[in-house]
């Protein structure tokens, strides 16, 4: 079955508002039917599918256009064009750490996270100890959490996304959270969720990770798709650029 | 259809739990290393207060009854609605963080921020109370209508908060315009004088303005002793609920289009 399939899509981010060319223009010009929204595009006419079980890498020099692509996967954006499906909850991990709020405490921040999320309370009562344990924070539950390293608050980011078991699972460049030890203990964990069947996608500019654990590799370069498809093969493909360069 | 409405109540009871640890957020956040923390939802009205009642009762008060109450119920449906406004304008944009990286309704962080300012209202609110007793205005049954001005305010906030923070996303100027704007609302809300001194249209040209209609709900009640007339019912009603559908409708056209400016 077909758990993520994406047909055509694009995303334009709207650069530039009435500050940079003056509301009187602007004006102006949407009285005459001449305005134009200046755009960038990010996205352009990515296709793909991914069947259940899957791992799909995701490679590309930076500005590609993969976390972009992330968020449209996650639903947090809308494609300007194309259509998608996917099939199955969602765990996503993107940039962790940011959207914390560093006035509150670590098991304020905790409770929080978890129901944006969509946890229930039920659940996060059930397994706030596992959490903080996972993350390795005992100590500093009742701290605020701005007196963190940021260390450790990938750490418990990573720990509050990954306590459920996800039918799709979209890493952003996560695999490297924390120190040595943690980040062995997240991999395996990661490894974990994706052998339980488990469709990935994962974002990593370790191409020796994708070679890997990828299945299935797409590679975007400023937006555009350049290939998809069967792992060695891209892989190379993509070596080669990166040397040329 | 019942399908349907099933999974609106799952919806709203999984996203129950994030609304209400989103509003302990936003009261925990107010006051977080404060000395005196809460008692400031209670003080700065007090203060403001007084101030007024000092330099407005010797040009106001003559041919005001109890008019402390007066000023105090103007000053306190006007704190309420600015203190709302602001809150759910600058809602998505200092939530943008969470808002790129977790998809989760947007508009809960607006709602959110709403239902803490009513629960603050409801601090200053007793306070009130204590003044109207003080001030020798026994207490009535007739009190309980003023639930009615106070859920049609929200709904208005609610509303207001709707397109204030689109707007605000496109269009950061709107800060100051509003700004700008409920300084000039307030001294439209007659909250320190009297309308009698104007004739009888004028005096029904500032029906035209909410707040005010609100404010006088709470003055005919409490002070007046009487309950307003039905017309008055209905405005609050129609004032609050055209807002909400305006806000509404801009929230529902422009949401999704956010990301691709924050």
């Amino acid at each position: 079955m077909k758990k993520i399939e994406l047909n055509n899509i694009s995303v334009s981010y709207i650069v530039g508002d009435f500050t940079n060319r003056g509301l009187k223009d602007v004006i102006i010009q949407k009285l005459k039917g001449t305005y134009v929204q200046k755009e960038f595009t990010a996205l352009d006419g990515i296709t793909f599918s991914l069947d259940e079980g899957e791992l799909l890498g995701v490679i590309g020099t930076n500005g590609a256009g993969k976390s972009t692509l992330c968020k449209v996967i996650s639903g947090i954006m809308r494609p300007t064009a194309g259509t998608m499906a996917v099939h199955g909850n969602i765990a996503s991990l993107l940039e962790l750490g940011t959207g914390f709020d560093g006035d509150l405490t670590v098991r304020e921040n905790t409770f929080l996270r978890g129901a944006m999320l969509g946890y229930t309370r039920d659940f996060m009562n059930r397994t706030y100890d596992s959490i903080i344990d996972f993350a390795e924070l005992k100590e500093f539950e009742n701290r605020k959490f701005s007196h963190l390293s940021s260390g450790m608050k990938s750490r418990l980011a990573f720990s509050i996304a990954c306590l459920v078991q996800p039918e799709i699972l979209i890493l952003d460049e996560v695999l490297s959270v924390g120190d040595g030890g943690f980040r062995k203990k997240s991999e395996k964990k990661m490894l974990e969720i994706i052998k339980s069947g488990a469709t990935t996608i994962l974002v990593s500019h370790s191409l020796a990770q994708i070679r890997r654990m990828a299945t299935k590799v797409l590679w975007i370069e400023k937006g555009k798709q350049i290939d998809f498809g069967e792992t060695k093969e891209i892989c190379d493909k993509y070596d080669e650029f990166i040397k040329k360069k | 259809m019942v399908e349907e409405i099933k999974k609106e109540i799952e919806k709203i009871r999984k996203y129950e739990f994030l609304f209400s640890e989103l509003v302990k957020r936003d009261f925990k956040k107010k006051y977080k290393r404060t000395v005196l923390g809460m008692f400031w939802s209670i003080l700065s009205p007090l203060l403001q207060l007084i101030v007024m009642a000092v330099v407005f009762t010797r040009f106001f008060g003559r041919n005001t009854e109890h008019y402390i109450i007066y000023l105090f119920s103007g000053n306190l449906i006007f704190s309420f609605f600015k203190d709302a406004t602001n809150g759910g304008m600058h809602a998505l944009m200092s939530n943008a963080n969470i808002i790129k990286k977790i998809n989760v309704p947007k508009y809960l962080f607006m709602i959110s921020k709403e239902v803490s300012s009513c629960i603050n209202f409801g601090l200053t609110l007793i306070i009130y109370f204590i003044f109207v007793a003080v001030d020798g205005i026994s207490f009535s049954p007739r009190f309980f209508l003023l639930v009615y001005p106070v859920v049609c305010l929200l709904i208005f906030n609610i509303g207001v908060g709707f397109i204030l923070s689109a707007l605000f996303v496109i269009f950061k100027d709107i800060q100051y315009l509003y700004d700008i704007f409920t300084q000039l609302l307030m001294y439209l809300s007659a909250i320190f004088y009297n309308v009698s001194a104007y004739s009888e249209k004028i005096q029904k040209l500032f029906y035209c303005n909410p707040v005010y209609v609100y404010i006088t709900y709470f003055r005919q009640v409490v002070i007046g002793g009487i309950v307003p007339a039905w017309w008055i019912h209905v405005l609050c009603a129609v004032y609050a609920l055209a807002v909400l559908i305006t806000g509404m409708i801009i929230y529902k056209k422009y949401n999704y289009k956010f990301m691709y400016y924050i």
